[in-house]
């Protein structure tokens, strides 16, 4: 098999279609070319690999969010238990089977939209498949509310892929997030559908009633709950954790999102250092704002003093900052490549997620904003840290005493540490 | 074409494609972003600038010789605010509404980039016939694309051409919107114009590599 699709492969090199019949060949088998021309270090992680791993820690989010959508749904008609139990409320098959019919077919249109982009622009340019839409598409399905409608899914996935990535180049060319620039599109081209409390359960678009009375289902997110003035909500912190609140497919389970984290960090796919200066900025922000209310700056019926009052570190548990601090901030690509930049860049997005969170009336989610603004700010980040770092060594240089022999001189020193 | 001196046809068509002061020369990006929201006001905004930089050219073409070279840029902008302020007068006597909804952008045609640079390019240089059809040319080239961008943008954003419903009723939901298609509200505030532009840029350019710019 392996050898005929090698063959097969020589035949149709130059063709048109080459490109799209080897994205499936490379999928499949490890090439047989070997690289003809100076020494090469072989590594066992090429980037369908990293993309792999990626996707590996965010399947636990994926089947949570549909458990999820299940339980959600049920518990907006039936009521909430009032004795949870993990295995008789929600791993069910009834909620199983009610998340994959309304999730499954959202991932099924984010990777066929995407990938179809990706096979035509290859075939167009004439160039291998990349394989960069793979955590994407896997990354858009976890971010949107269950009930998206599939075409406009595919319009923001088409949009997002064109426009955030093949117009610059390709995988590996992109300023922004491709999943980020999907988002951001359908929350502006969409808002009904994007925000509000008809969306985070299903069927409470179509009105479908709770159980016993007239009232239609609902389901608030904490943070639009809060965002709306209210201080006190119903969902208990160990329900934040584990995620059984409402909110975007897999985003709400801050567990599942922690170990996904801690796998992409042992395996050395995502950087330790965006997650935790993110942590670090997002925590220092609540801190901030809950100094404010401290200080009774603000007073209680101000519009803020809902989210401002909100305990500092349970912004991390609720909406998208989690999931988005540990699998959108550390795209390799978007992201500060600088160990020093990483740092700047990732905690600049915790600090003005939350600041979002809290100043946004239409939107209390800001986390999606401030990371596709820092995507925009990295190079310019690096710019600086890299530029700096050839100031202190110039610097060190001057104030060296220079031990060599006298033949190298100072010139000589310089190119090297420049 | 009979009319016309291949030459001086080529004033009007050169601008309208290869040379396009919105996509090749990318002036007049702000106005173009601004008002394109709806067809109507891209129209009146495509004839406005029509009618400022044809009048202009030709007052700026008989006046070049007499011009002292150093006070060039207020004599034109002379010329060009007193042609905006008889566009802006007219609008609001006749399309009070409109007029309105251009708002501050009608006056801003004097800040317009094209305007002036065609003043400095063409028309202090060029007799007044072929600095009229430089003119007329170069704002259709403008007007071409604020009506395609206009286009595009109020189709997809409110679902209507001029004001007239095409697709339907959203609140009714007849027509398309029964389908359950809905309007894309991202269509409708500025950046969109700049990705709408950006489009024409990325078809145009890789229609005629020629005009794509060394990096």
């Amino acid at each position: 098999m392996k050898e005929k699709l090698h063959q097969i492969k020589e035949k149709y090199k130059g063709k048109k279609m080459a490109p799209a019949f080897n994205a499936i060949h490379t999928f499949l088998y490890s090439p047989n070319e070997t690289t003809h021309s100076g020494s090469h270090v072989r590594s066992a992680d090429d980037l369908k690999r990293t993309m792999n791993t990626v996707i590996m820690a965010l399947v636990p989010c994926l089947l949570f969010g549909i458990f999820n959508a299940g339980y959600q749904h049920y518990s907006a008609i039936n009521g909430f238990p009032a004795e949870f139990s993990l295995f008789e409320h929600f791993l069910t098959w009834e909620n199983f089977w009610l998340g994959a019919i309304t999730v499954l077919p959202i991932v099924i249109v984010s990777y066929g939209v995407g990938l179809a982009i990706e096979f035509i622009f290859a075939v167009i340019k004439g160039h291998e498949v990349e394989e960069g839409y793979l955590v994407t598409g896997m990354l858009v399905p976890l971010i949107v509310p269950v009930d998206t409608p599939l075409w406009m899914l595919a319009v923001a996935v088409a949009f997002g892929v064109v426009i955030g990535k093949e117009v610059f180049g390709g995988t590996g060319m992109n300023i922004l997030n491709p999943a980020l620039t999907i988002r951001a599109f359908l929350f502006f081209a969409y808002p009904t559908w994007m925000s509000g409390d008809k969306v985070w359960v299903h069927g409470a678009k179509d009105g479908i009633t709770q159980a016993g009375s007239a009232d239609a289902i609902s389901g608030e997110t904490v943070l639009g709950y809060l965002a709306q003035g209210n201080t006190e909500f119903t969902y208990s912190l160990s329900d934040m954790f584990y995620g059984f609140i409402p909110g975007s497919v897999g985003e709400t389970s801050t567990l599942l999102i922690l170990l996904g984290g801690l796998f992409l960090i042992f395996s050395k796919i995502a950087s330790w250092r965006i997650m935790l200066s993110a942590v670090i900025g997002s925590l220092a922000m609540g801190l901030i704002f809950n100094g404010i209310v401290a200080a009774e700056w603000i007073p209680e019926y101000s519009k803020f003093y809902g989210l401002m009052n909100f305990e500092y570190w349970q912004h991390l548990l609720v909406g998208g900052l989690a999931f988005g601090i540990v699998f959108m901030a550390t795209d390799p690509v978007t992201g500060s490549q600088t160990n020093r930049g990483k740092w700047i860049y990732g905690f600049l997005i915790g600090f003005m997620s939350v600041m979002i969170r809290v100043f946004n009336p239409g939107y209390p989610e800001g986390v999606f904003l401030a990371i596709l603004l820092m995507n925009v700010f990295a190079p310019t980040i690096d710019h600086y840290v890299v530029r700096g770092n050839i100031k202190r060594r110039m610097k060190r240089l001057k104030t060296a005493t220079i031990h060599p022999k006298v033949t190298d001189g100072v010139e000589a020193l310089k190119t090297e540490t420049v | 074409m009979a009319l016309l001196s291949k030459k001086d046809a080529n004033l009007i068509l050169d601008p309208l494609a290869d040379n396009n002061p919105i996509t090749i020369q990318v002036l007049g990006i702000c106005s173009a972003l601004a008002i394109t929201a709806e067809l109507k006001a891209s129209l009146v905004m495509a004839i406005s600038v029509i009618f400022v930089l044809g009048v202009g050219n030709v007052v700026i073409s008989l006046m070049r010789n007499v011009i002292p070279s150093k006070i060039r840029i207020i004599v034109q902008l002379i010329v060009v605010a007193t042609l905006v302020i008889i566009v802006d007068q007219v609008l609001k006597a006749f399309a009070y509404e409109l007029s309105k909804t251009l708002s501050v952008f009608v006056g801003l045609i004097i800040t317009n980039c094209i305007i002036m640079g065609r003043f400095e390019a063409f028309a202090l240089g060029n007799g007044p016939w072929k600095s009229f059809l430089d003119g007329i040319g170069n704002a259709l080239g403008y007007g071409v694309i604020l009506i395609i961008v206009g286009f595009f943008r109020e189709l997809f954003g409110s679902g209507t051409l001029f004001g007239i419903p095409v697709l339907g009723d959203p609140i009714a939901k007849t027509g398309l919107y029964a389908t359950g298609y809905e309007n894309n509200g991202f269509m409708i505030i500025p950046p969109a114009a700049l990705i709408v532009v950006g489009i024409i840029i990325w078809v145009q350019r890789s229609r005629n590599k020629a005009l794509i710019e060394e990096a």
